[in-house]
């Protein structure tokens, strides 16, 4: 078996997993005070994602981690060639975690909203920056002879800005429907209809993300050489839509999972575009950190895929226990004895 | 500076930050744990009201631990770039799987305990604690061993212009990282048992629920002294081992120069400030350093003149925190003591004194156990990986100091706002007391 290529596989699901998983996280994070009419109401907000929110960052530790152990050319070129932007990530990341923590033992109202204003300020530059950052990896980095020949302004680019307002697009859809059912009262309606309005824009920008792709980065070859990866960004879009229907019809589980599954299947169909290539070089392909070149040793990497295989079904299945037991909004005698609201 | 000194002291900054929070997490899971767990099983309220107030203190401290660890993996990347791509393939592992393994556990099961009280069965719920406690200890090993190898790299070969794995089990079963991980782990339970016994004092002296505090104060006593006799019996095993695999680090922590058979150490020695030889040394006790060194009087104990002077550590404060260190952990052994006197005979109300004295204390241990990285990383120094790569060769080449500049102020800045937050939410919180 080619380890290098399993890796890349592991390494775009669990970078994958990240997004879907924490996008709700982020997206209840910035856009959840707008469904939410007063104090109380603001708190049940925030303590929708107190169970859930730590477990989910977790992928992200394991994607990054995973990224250095498989591939760790590439994660030091990552990190260091993107050193603002992942240090501005990382302030978001950290300001975020704190926020959800401490708003709910904040002794004054003025401290409850400095912790609410921290929380979805970060939230909403780490889903901007995560998305701003994968938008340039598809689209491929200025990487040349001597490495990273860009610049931070250049990482700015019309095509990475719109990767970044895509991701807030899909996190705030995804976070709105989270608190349709995750919360109750008039607050839950509220964001069901925000969910509903926010799907307009929402489907236009990634069928934008989906034209600019095709034309102008070289996302759009291996579709031709490998017609059947089409069903990719076909099923995000089929996704996308689905989750329409169910948020119509009253089913905002469903249309949860369905925009979960769009976000999945956006986020692969990215990675399968620039298979072979880990950071493609829009250069010269010759300069890209690749899986043949940037991979770990068979001996890693067959270890590593042993440990993932043994702990990543535990870790699903205790994540998937975690959401059968909170499936019901927290009451609130719950968020009282929590202390965290 | 230059971006090797600014990234130096960037990891030192961060690294020592995380490091305030992560240490009573180690333990306090732990005395959480088994509060609940008394309760569980003899259904004693006070044991309830004991669980939540230390599991409240347990979660304020919690959630800056796992947040500022994140600045730690991305860092080394960020920063470290050369030693990643160099040393990834074996180094990556362990960091990898303490992400998978460990921290999901805690991460997820924090989450249970915080929210699941009306849930889950009592037991269940004081089991959510013992898995967090756990898995917080098992997060500590993973990232150990990873230090462990660069302490002393074994389990690889040089293949590819890298080091590449090709032992697992000799990285797993590193003695190096296994005696970090039960000296820093119990360091841990020190400062655990210290808080809980400081905060109950604190309470006590002014008689608020005495019953409950004096309960704490014993169990954090108990704990403190535990934990504190086994970090010096695995600090004197650690002391072997470095003298063994790092002879310079071991010379830089004692100040020996001149390599000697039958090492008499000097109790009160002073380094020359130039940073060549020993101003004084006096009070020798023959034998004594090699006992220590090798656990044979009769052992070589190699100086610093015999290791080449761009291969020593920075001698002073190696020197001076690995002796306040060890000052620092005799007295935790002599305090926690007294403490189980005190509370096996209920001396409280009779040693006022005493119990501001443990008040007081809280800080120490945090002070002992930042010195003690302080040994270790420093005295690894001027090497990444010991005997393998330098330093000076780990740090990014395409990182300008204008961007550690930015990176450094950035994080200061936050985490001195983020620090006093947490304190003030801990003071606050631990003044409050338990519930009525």
């Amino acid at each position: 078996m080619d380890y290098a290529k399993l890796w890349f596989v592991l390494w775009a699901v669990l970078w994958t997993a990240y997004f879907a998983l924490d996008g709700f996280d982020l997206g209840v994070g910035f856009s959840g005070w707008l469904a939410a009419g007063n104090d109380e109401e603001r708190g049940k907000v925030f303590s929708s994602i107190g169970p859930f929110w730590d477990g989910n960052e977790v992928w992200l530790i394991t994607a990054g981690g995973a990224t250095f152990a498989a591939f760790p050319p590439v994660y030091a070129a990552l990190f260091s060639w993107l050193y603002v932007p992942l240090l501005l990530l990382l302030l978001s990341l950290i300001a975020r975690g704190v926020a959800v923590e401490f708003r709910g033992k904040a002794s004054s109202p003025a401290w409850k909203t400095f912790w609410e204003r921290t929380g979805a300020v970060s939230s909403l530059l780490a889903a901007l920056l995560l998305g701003v950052a994968f938008g340039n990896i598809f689209r491929g980095l200025e990487i040349g002879p001597g490495g990273y020949a860009g610049t931070f302004i250049g990482l700015l680019n019309p095509y990475a800005l719109l990767c970044g307002l895509l991701f807030c697009a899909f996190f705030f859809f995804h976070g709105q429907l989270w608190l349709s059912f995750k919360i109750e009262g008039p607050a839950a309606a509220r964001a069901a209809g925000l969910a509903g309005a926010a799907w307009y824009p929402l489907a236009a920008l990634l069928l934008g993300f989906a034209a600019y792709s095709w034309a102008a980065t070289g996302l759009s070859g291996n579709f031709y050489a490998r017609g059947y990866l089409l069903a990719l960004p076909l099923l995000s879009g089929a996704a996308l839509a689905a989750a329409k229907v169910l948020l119509a019809r009253g089913l905002p589980v469903g249309a949860f999972l369905a925009s979960g599954a769009a976000i999945v299947f956006f986020s692969l169909s990215g990675f399968a575009g620039i298979y072979p290539a880990l950071l493609p070089s829009r250069l010269d392909p010759a300069f890209s950190l690749t899986v043949y070149d940037s991979a770990s040793s068979p001996y890693t990497l067959r270890l590593m895929a042993w440990v993932v295989a043994l702990a990543l079904p535990v870790v699903i299945a205790c994540q998937l226990w975690v959401h059968r037991l909170f499936k019901t909004p927290l009451q609130p005698g719950e968020l009282k004895k929590s202390g965290m609201y | 500076m230059d971006t090797l000194a600014l990234s130096r002291l960037q990891f030192a900054v961060t690294a020592m930050f995380h490091f305030l929070f992560v240490p009573l997490t180690l333990g306090l899971g732990w005395l959480t744990a088994w509060f609940e767990t008394r309760y569980a099983f003899t259904g004693d309220e006070g044991y309830l009201k004991m669980a939540r107030f230390w599991g409240k203190l347990f979660l304020i401290n919690f959630a800056l631990g796992v947040v500022t660890g994140i600045t730690l993996e991305f860092q080394i990347g960020m920063n470290w770039a050369e030693y990643s791509r160099y040393v990834g393939d074996i180094f990556g592992a362990p960091l990898a799987i303490e992400a998978t393994v460990a921290f999901f556990m805690e991460s997820v099961f924090i989450g249970v305990w915080i929210f699941g009280w009306d849930r889950l069965s009592k037991k269940a719920h004081a089991g959510a604690m013992w898995i967090v406690a756990f898995a917080t200890n098992m997060s500590a090993l993973w990232i150990l061993l990873a230090n462990g190898w660069m302490q002393r790299p074994v389990g690889y070969v040089l293949r590819n212009g890298r080091a590449e794995m090709v032992d697992f089990w000799a990285l797993v079963t590193n003695p190096y990282g296994w005696l970090e991980f039960f000296h820093t782990v119990f360091a841990g339970w020190v400062i655990a048992g210290f808080f809980v016994m400081g905060v109950s004092a604190w309470h006590l002296l002014r008689r608020n629920q005495e019953d409950l505090f004096k309960k704490s104060f014993g169990a954090g006593a108990v704990f403190a002294l535990a934990s504190s006799l086994l970090v010096a019996g695995v600090g004197d095993l650690s002391g072997v081992n470095t003298a063994r695999n790092q002879p310079a680090k071991f010379a830089a922590m004692e100040s020996v120069w001149e390599t000697r058979t039958a090492a008499p150490m000097a109790l009160l020695t002073v380094p020359r400030l130039s940073g060549e030889g020993n101003a004084v040394e006096a009070i020798k006790i023959p034998y004594l350093l090699s006992l220590l060194a090798f656990h044979d009087p009769h052992a070589e104990v190699k100086g610093l003149n015999d290791v080449a002077p761009q291969d020593r550590p920075p001698v002073l404060p190696v020197f001076l925190s690995f002796r306040a260190m060890v000052g620092l952990g005799m007295l935790f052994i002599l305090l926690s003591g007294l403490g189980v006197i005190v509370w096996r005979k209920d001396l409280f109300a009779r040693y006022p004194l005493f119990l501001k004295i443990m008040f007081f204390a809280i800080p120490l241990p945090y002070v002992a156990i930042q010195l003690g990285w302080l040994v270790t990383e420093l005295g690894r120094q001027p090497w990444a990986v010991y005997g393998l790569m330098r330093t000076a060769d780990a740090v990014s080449k395409t990182v300008t100091p204008g961007q550690v500049w930015l990176s450094l102020g950035g994080f200061v800045l936050f985490y001195t706002a983020l620090g006093a937050v947490d304190v003030w939410l801990l003071a606050k919180y631990a003044r409050k007391g338990m519930e009525a």
